[in-house]
């Protein structure tokens, strides 16, 4: 047991390093540091950054164009990004959908859509929950009618994130209702420009637009855009799923976001706030520290017993627990540091273009839409009281 | 014991009931916050006709002479429709605290314009640096002749742009932490070197940031004597967490009744959600959590009113218990709701953030129980 750096690791290090001081874009990182919402050209120019640096496939398998690197690289590169205040790589196209693609698709649909997943030329979005399909989702209802070369679709999905955004959807569809509802489901991917597809807004209590409603009135899809076969998108769901609970853990941003954190309970120091003598406030941010300690070795120990291109097992439910909650608890920090600078809403302060004098400190003001708007990641990805089933069934067998 | 309440409470509670049932549903609430004022001027006209602007002012300038428990009864109504109006800002802390500082005739001048509805006010006692514990301000009144010249900055004022009168909290003695030299100024918001800065807040309030500069007024703008305003600003500051306290009840209340309806009829695995247990424990949590906090504002209530040096124990106790119930109730009430519980369009995610909000006024939980391990060194 050891998790020393070799030298070729800390090489690695350096690397990431020379990456983020030097191509890093400058528009993206000052907003990331001013804590200024992205607009999707920001998210494309980051990504676009990482795919020239042969960066993008950071889970793909070498021969379509991934990293193949080890755990540990991964961890390196993860804990950098996150200090360097990058903004998080959106996981519908790279994340989610190519894993499917690479593990289950054909080889036409490989050449079709991984390329331009790598590249970013083309943004995903997720089509999984609909209105009454939340954490019940085999019981998806959106029908898909085979027809002649072409698939029907019609149906509601709801929760569809930056789907306002993207250019393709990849939706569990209904093929059969005969049967156990988990059979019946098929992985389908969707062009959003096709006739019939609209999306509807939904506006979150931080008064952001980052959710939809995507729907389907008799949109013609080819069926050479099914993934696999007809009937088995449930288990390639849930494969996906494994990666999403991964990357929702978020552990090496929460460990930047600690660092900061100390930050600025020095500045409020500085500025004659009597938080740092709190002992409530300090021994709460000291357990805060310890769990993420444990969080951190649980996340390493669960990736290096994963390799390259794979999905991580049941046990990913602990990270999605533990990586949820432990942002949930960060964000009743900073919410504890604004104090009475947490109540002014004033979201000019955080939308490009904003150069003014801020309302109190600059931190303050996302204090209470970061931790309204994070309620979200208890919720989604399957809600913690989900997850917890999983590790009751399914790693301890009760 | 008696834990009842009396006809002239339960009548105030009928009828703020039936004002938030009839005649401010969510939407209407919604488009109240939402104008440019924030509120309803014909509302304000309708709580002073129904006297809820009376109640905490004593009989001798037209108020009705309730007490804390009265102030209670009505809060949690309000919290139940997240009420708009700036009723804490004008009536809870400007006139509560204007009858217990100002002069008589000051008292006259001031009070029954505001019985009346003509009249509204605001106390700018928080700072960035102290949001609560008023000894700390750095805001300072140099006496000049007969006049005064004030320098500071108020941080989140709520309802000064609604205001008439600011009352402004100002050390014309001593240094920052000093218990005496504190005089509370009434300021007109016009008056030359007054910079509001307004904004709303996350849970749907009118608030500004206030910038004062070599602001000059005459000697007699101070309420009361000077130098001697801090131990009732104190006192109002104890009351009005017990009014808020109220509120989070109320508002805790709603949260359960909408949570519990709700999962009753959201349908996972074909069957209503509300016949999992771990989540019919979890209702059981929030229930318990908004009996205790009950507890806790009915306690305060009648043990605050006696003033004195347990007042503010008391006060931080009620402040330790409503920011835990209200994280525990208003995160859980969310959760239980799924994605629908953080849109904008559902009310609880609505009432969840007002619960985030009143945590961090007049002091947070972690703050107050901070004060109640230094008063258990001390003593």
């Amino acid at each position: 047991m050891n998790v020393d750096f070799t030298n070729e690791e800390l090489a690695f290090r350096e690397e990431v390093r020379e990456f983020f001081k030097h191509k890093f874009p400058a528009a993206v990182k000052d907003k990331q540091e001013k804590g200024t919402y992205l607009t999707k050209n920001d998210h494309i120019v980051w990504q676009k950054a990482l795919y020239d640096q042969g960066w993008a496939g950071i889970n793909w398998p070498v021969e379509h164009g991934g990293t193949g690197w080890s755990a540990t690289q991964k961890y390196i590169f993860a804990t950098e990004a996150a200090e360097a205040k990058s903004p998080r790589i959106i996981p519908f196209g790279l994340a989610m959908v190519a894993p499917v693609i690479y593990t289950y698709g054909s080889e036409e649909q490989k050449a079709r859509f991984l390329p331009d997943i790598l590249a970013t030329n083309v943004w995903w979005c997720q089509g999984y929950s609909e209105p009454n399909a939340g954490s019940d989702l085999a019981s998806v209802k959106t029908k898909a009618v085979r027809d002649g070369d072409s698939y029907v679709v019609s149906g509601t999905k709801t929760w569809t994130t930056l789907g306002q955004h993207a250019d393709w959807i990849f939706c569990l569809v209904r093929t059969d209702d005969s049967g156990r509802k988990q059979q019946g489901i098929s992985f389908l991917l969707i062009d959003m420009k096709t006739p019939g597809v609209s999306v509807t807004p939904i506006i979150t209590i931080d008064g952001t637009h980052e959710v939809n409603e995507v729907h389907f009135d008799d949109v013609r899809v080819p069926a050479n855009n099914l993934i696999g076969e007809e009937g088995k998108g449930w288990t390639y769901a849930k494969v996906l799923l494994t990666h999403e609970r991964t990357g929702i853990a978020r552990v090496a941003e929460s460990k930047a976001r600690l660092n900061s954190i100390k930050k600025m309970i020095d500045e409020a120091a500085a500025r004659g706030e009597v938080l740092k003598s709190n002992a409530v406030f300090m021994a709460r941010l000291l357990e805060i520290e310890v769990e993420l300690k444990a969080l951190e070795y649980t996340e390493l120990r669960v990736l290096s017993s994963v390799s390259t291109g794979k999905a991580p097992g049941p046990e990913s439910s602990i990270l999605k627990i533990k990586g949820s909650e432990m942002i949930q608890m960060l964000d009743e920090l900073v919410l504890e540091i604004a104090g009475i600078y947490a109540l002014p809403f004033v979201p000019e302060q955080y939308t490009e273009g904003f150069d003014g004098e801020s309302i109190g400190p600059l931190f303050a003001a996302k204090a209470a839409p970061t931790y309204y708007n994070d309620r979200k990641v208890s919720i989604y990805g399957g809600t913690n009281e989900i997850q917890k089933n999983i590790i009751a069934k399914q790693v301890l067998g009760l | 014991m008696d834990f009842s309440l009396n006809d002239i409470q339960q009548m105030m509670q009928d009828s703020a009931a039936k004002f938030i049932q009839n005649d401010y549903d969510f939407e209407t609430r919604r488009g109240l916050s939402n104008s440019p004022a924030g509120y309803s001027e014909d509302n304000w006209k309708l709580f002073a006709e129904l006297g809820w602007l009376a109640l905490p002012i004593k009989e001798a300038y037209g108020g009705l002479d309730g007490d804390l428990v009265d102030t209670m009864v009505l809060q949690q109504e309000f919290g139940k429709g997240l009420l708009v109006e700036p009723y804490y800002a004008t009536v809870l802390l400007g006139a509560n605290l204007i009858q217990k500082q100002a002069s008589d005739a000051q008292k006259l001048e001031l009070l029954e314009p505001v019985v009346a509805g003509e009249l509204k006010l605001a106390l700018a006692h928080s700072e960035a640096q102290a949001s609560f514990d008023v000894s700390q301000t750095k805001t300072r009144a140099e006496k000049q002749g007969d006049q005064y010249v004030l320098n500071g900055h108020k941080a989140v004022v709520l309802g000064a742009e609604s205001a008439d009168y600011l009352l402004v909290p100002a050390r014309t003695s001593g240094v920052v932490g000093d218990a005496e030299g504190i005089s509370l100024f009434l300021i007109d918001p016009k008056s030359a070197g007054v910079q509001l800065r307004g904004y709303a807040t996350n849970d749907g309030l009118r608030a500004a940031d206030i910038g004062l500069t070599e602001v000059t007024v005459p000697a007699s703008s101070i309420l009361g004597q000077a130098d001697s305003a801090a131990p009732a600003i104190e006192l109002v500051l104890n009351e009005a967490i017990v009014a808020l306290g109220a509120e989070a009840v109320g508002i805790m209340e709603k949260l359960l009744a909408a949570t519990s309806e709700y999962i009753k009829t959201r349908q996972q695995f074909d069957q209503p959600i509300s016949r999992f247990q771990v989540l019919q424990h979890r209702l059981a949590d929030m229930f318990m959590e908004t009996e205790q906090a009950k507890s806790m504002v009915y306690f305060a209530a009648m043990e605050v009113a006696k003033g004195g040096s347990e007042a503010s124990r008391v006060a931080s106790m009620l402040k330790v218990k409503i920011g835990s119930a209200g994280r525990l109730v208003g995160q859980q009430a969310v959760q239980l709701h799924g994605g629908m519980g953080i849109t904008d369009e559902l009310d609880v995610g609505h009432f969840f953030k007002r619960l985030t909000c009143i945590n961090n006024q007049l002091g947070t939980r972690d703050y107050h129980l901070q004060s109640l391990i230094n008063k258990a060194a001390a003593g």
